[in-house]
């Protein structure tokens, strides 16, 4: 398993910031009761792994419930388990143990076929790396889909210019992707993963391979998202992408670290605090590495 | 449904990923286009040497029979000539009996002294025919008229010529009208009959004089008269039929018990024609062996491509199979990438063997005239390189549908 993408530096960090935090874990109230339907359930899960004659446990025991229209961020240093859950997630991978229900749907007992055609329907996949098909234009990009639905095969063009449009890319459905910046390249691949209508986004460290502006334009592109309902799963290791989402998952070692909202998640607040102090100091009018606090509202006004 | 729908949409990627990769397309189905071309001419040229052959055959008598009084072998003291001789009744019977005989012709051979003038030639040969004799040995009458009916049944004293007795006994070109005398009595001529040169290679010799006359003249010309019967067969494949039709009338007739032999003979030059055939079936079967060999070694080169697709493409396939592909599903899209190339394949060599075959009938008295590439072949061609596809193009897409999507998608 290459699990090794992390750089040397953010491990040091992560490091630090969990030596301050080792005894935080849950927030006093972790979710509203109850009132916006579950989309996913995940209960004790483990994930092992056999590399050769050793045995990896990636996950151990991780209980975590996300709601439809959250917009959630999962962070963690690498090997903290948080591919591992992302696949599980998206259900390119089964856990070893443990219950993980989609909208319900008992994913962990399924087949292989079957769960592609949950993959199809239910779950739309952004990636760092846009994963776009170089020889088929943006429209056929986000066609791709659909071919395997047994569903909206017949309004397969129509449902996928919607979705361009969606994204801002009327005007480039015919350009194949070499014809396209990075930014645009990822607005199809996100198209692509809206065009099934799929009740979770899930999404790769989708602005790793994009420069700070166009990061930005995509993360607008998903707040917008989350505004029309969309439920967003991000996984990051950036805490400003981090930021814009609404509640922080933080994994290590295979179980979950903490699990907060945005406005109490104490690593992100004192991120913020001293992106804020390097700011004074700098003291010059060129603004916040990121403005993470005007979206999720109540990021300055907590200590 | 599904997968008819991805089937066509699979056709179509497959046929772009070919397009887009062209010399590399035809340089991995050499193998199928030098089979499927050489299948394809060599059948063509069997079939057009068949045809040519068989041609040649029926010039002579491919499907004549002749049938012919026989003494049966070390008992020729227990048959008398009576026994055995045909008789007319016999001739008339064997028409009536034998389904697969297209029509027949009793002749009688005779040889006399035949006299136009001053000239005399004599032992010329004097053969008594019926009207269907024209149409069996395929030497029609090229001026004047053939017997007819009341000729026969007159017994008139009426002749044709060939071309050799006209210059012989210095005729007109239209002798219609000369007489002649033919062992002493005279005969009118009514017409010219063309003479065949039969190619040395099946017996025939230069061309004589000859004469002509209504079978049942010639009866009256010998009361007893030695004759046999030559036939034309419906068909070549009915040789055995015929003899079988023959054989079964003619030993009814002849009230011959199952202990006694035939005392007739059936003959028709089809063993020549079936050696023939046996030889041009032993050319098919050792080119299929070469063509297999090829296809193995084209098959090889598909597999060997198709690999190379696969790992080319691994993520492509795992995002394939991210956004909902069943495995099933990606297994077929290779599959039927792997069968398009291999038709691709197969047409091209298809196109080139028709090309070879339509250059073989261009050349000038070529014996390939009638060569073609029949429609079995051009279907077995093009299921022979389908074949090829799915059998070397499993493994590859068994590979691609088992992949992973996690470590598929990871991959550099």
């Amino acid at each position: 398993m290459s699990r090794r993408h992390r750089a040397l530096g953010e491990d040091e960090e992560e490091e630090e910031e969990e030596n301050r935090n080792r005894s935080v874990l849950r927030p006093e109230c972790p979710m509203p009761n109850a009132s916006p339907p579950m989309t996913i359930r995940i209960n004790q899960l483990h994930k092992v792994y056999k590399v050769g004659t050793e045995r990896v446990h990636a996950l151990r025991g991780v209980d975590l419930t996300i709601n439809r229209n959250e917009f959630v961020a999962i962070m963690g240093a690498s090997g903290s388990g948080k591919s591992t859950l992302m696949n599980i997630l998206g259900c390119l991978d089964q856990p070893t143990k443990g219950v993980y229900e989609l909208n319900n749907k008992p994913t962990h007992k399924m087949s292989a076929g079957q769960l592609a055609t949950v993959r199809n329907e239910e779950i739309g996949f952004v990636f760092q790396s846009f994963e776009l098909l170089n020889r088929a234009t943006a429209l056929k990009n986000v066609m791709l889909p659909l071919i395997y639905s047994r569903k909206h095969w017949l309004t397969a063009s129509k449902r996928a210019k919607h979705a361009l449009q969606k994204v801002g890319l009327a005007d480039r459905m015919k350009h194949r992707p070499n014809q396209l910046s990075g930014g645009q390249r990822q607005r199809v691949a996100i198209a692509r993963a809206l065009v099934n209508q799929p009740s979770i986004l899930l999404a790769d460290e989708p602005t790793g391979n994009l420069d700070s502006t166009t990061s930005e334009e995509i993360i607008a592109l998903f707040r917008g998202l989350h505004a029309e309902g969309q439920t967003i799963i991000i996984v990051t290791h950036e805490e400003d992408i981090a930021g814009n989402a609404h509640r922080i998952v933080r994994l290590r070692d295979g179980r979950i670290l903490s699990d907060f909202p945005t406005s109490q998640d104490p690593i992100h607040q004192d991120f913020l605090r001293r992106a804020l102090e390097a700011a004074h100091t700098a003291a010059a009018p060129v603004a916040s590495p990121h403005n993470g606090t005007g979206h999720d509202g109540a990021g300055g006004s907590h200590p | 449904m599904i997968l008819a729908r991805l089937m066509i949409q699979t056709v179509v990627l497959a046929l772009q990923q070919i397009w887009a990769n062209k010399v590399r397309a035809i340089l991995t189905t050499l193998g199928i286009i030098i089979a499927v071309a050489a299948v394809v001419i060599t059948v063509a040229a069997t079939t057009g040497l068949k045809q040519f052959v068989l041609d040649q055959f029926a010039t002579v008598g491919a499907n004549k029979v002749w049938i012919f009084p026989r003494r049966p072998d070390n008992q020729r003291e227990r048959y008398n000539f009576r026994q055995i001789r045909i008789t007319t009744d016999q001739v008339d019977g064997l028409i009536a009996n034998c389904p697969s005989l297209a029509r027949i012709s009793p002749i009688m051979e005779m040889a006399y002294a035949v006299q136009y003038g001053d000239r005399v030639r004599p032992f010329v040969s004097v053969k008594g025919i019926r009207p269907e004799w024209h149409e069996i040995e395929q030497r029609f009458v090229t001026h004047g008229r053939v017997f007819t009916a009341i000729d026969e049944d007159e017994r008139r004293q009426v002749c044709l010529v060939n071309d050799k007795a006209l210059s012989e006994l210095a005729l007109d070109a239209d002798p219609s009208g000369q007489t002649l005398l033919v062992n002493g009595r005279r005969f009118l001529i009514v017409g010219v009959v063309e003479t065949r040169v039969v190619s040395p290679m099946f017996g025939g010799d230069e061309a004589s004089s000859e004469v002509f006359i209504p079978f049942r003249t010639g009866e009256m010309m010998r009361p007893e008269p030695r004759m046999y019967v030559v036939g034309q067969i419906k068909s070549p494949d009915l040789v055995e039929d015929v003899k079988a039709e023959v054989k079964f009338y003619m030993r009814k007739k002849r009230n011959l018990g199952p202990d006694e032999p035939d005392t007739f003979g059936v003959e028709a030059i089809d063993q020549i024609i079936e050696q023939f055939k046996k030889i041009a079936a032993g050319i098919t079967v050792f080119i299929g062996g070469m063509v297999s060999v090829s296809l193995l070694v084209g098959g090889i080169g598909i597999m060997n491509i198709m690999l190379v697709s696969v790992s080319e493409r691994t993520r492509e396939i795992g995002l394939r199979k991210a956004v909902g592909a069943r495995p099933e599903v990606i297994l077929l899209q290779f599959l039927v990438e792997a069968v398009t190339l291999c038709m691709v394949g197969g047409a091209v060599g298809l196109a080139i063997g028709q090309a070879m075959v339509l250059g073989l009938r261009m050349i000038p008295d070529s014996p390939m005239k009638s060569a073609a590439i029949p429609l079995w072949a051009v279907v077995l061609a093009v299921l022979f390189s389908a074949g090829t596809g799915v059998i070397f193009g499993m493994f590859p897409a068994i590979k691609a549908a088992r992949l992973d999507p996690i470590d598929a998608l990871r991959h550099e």
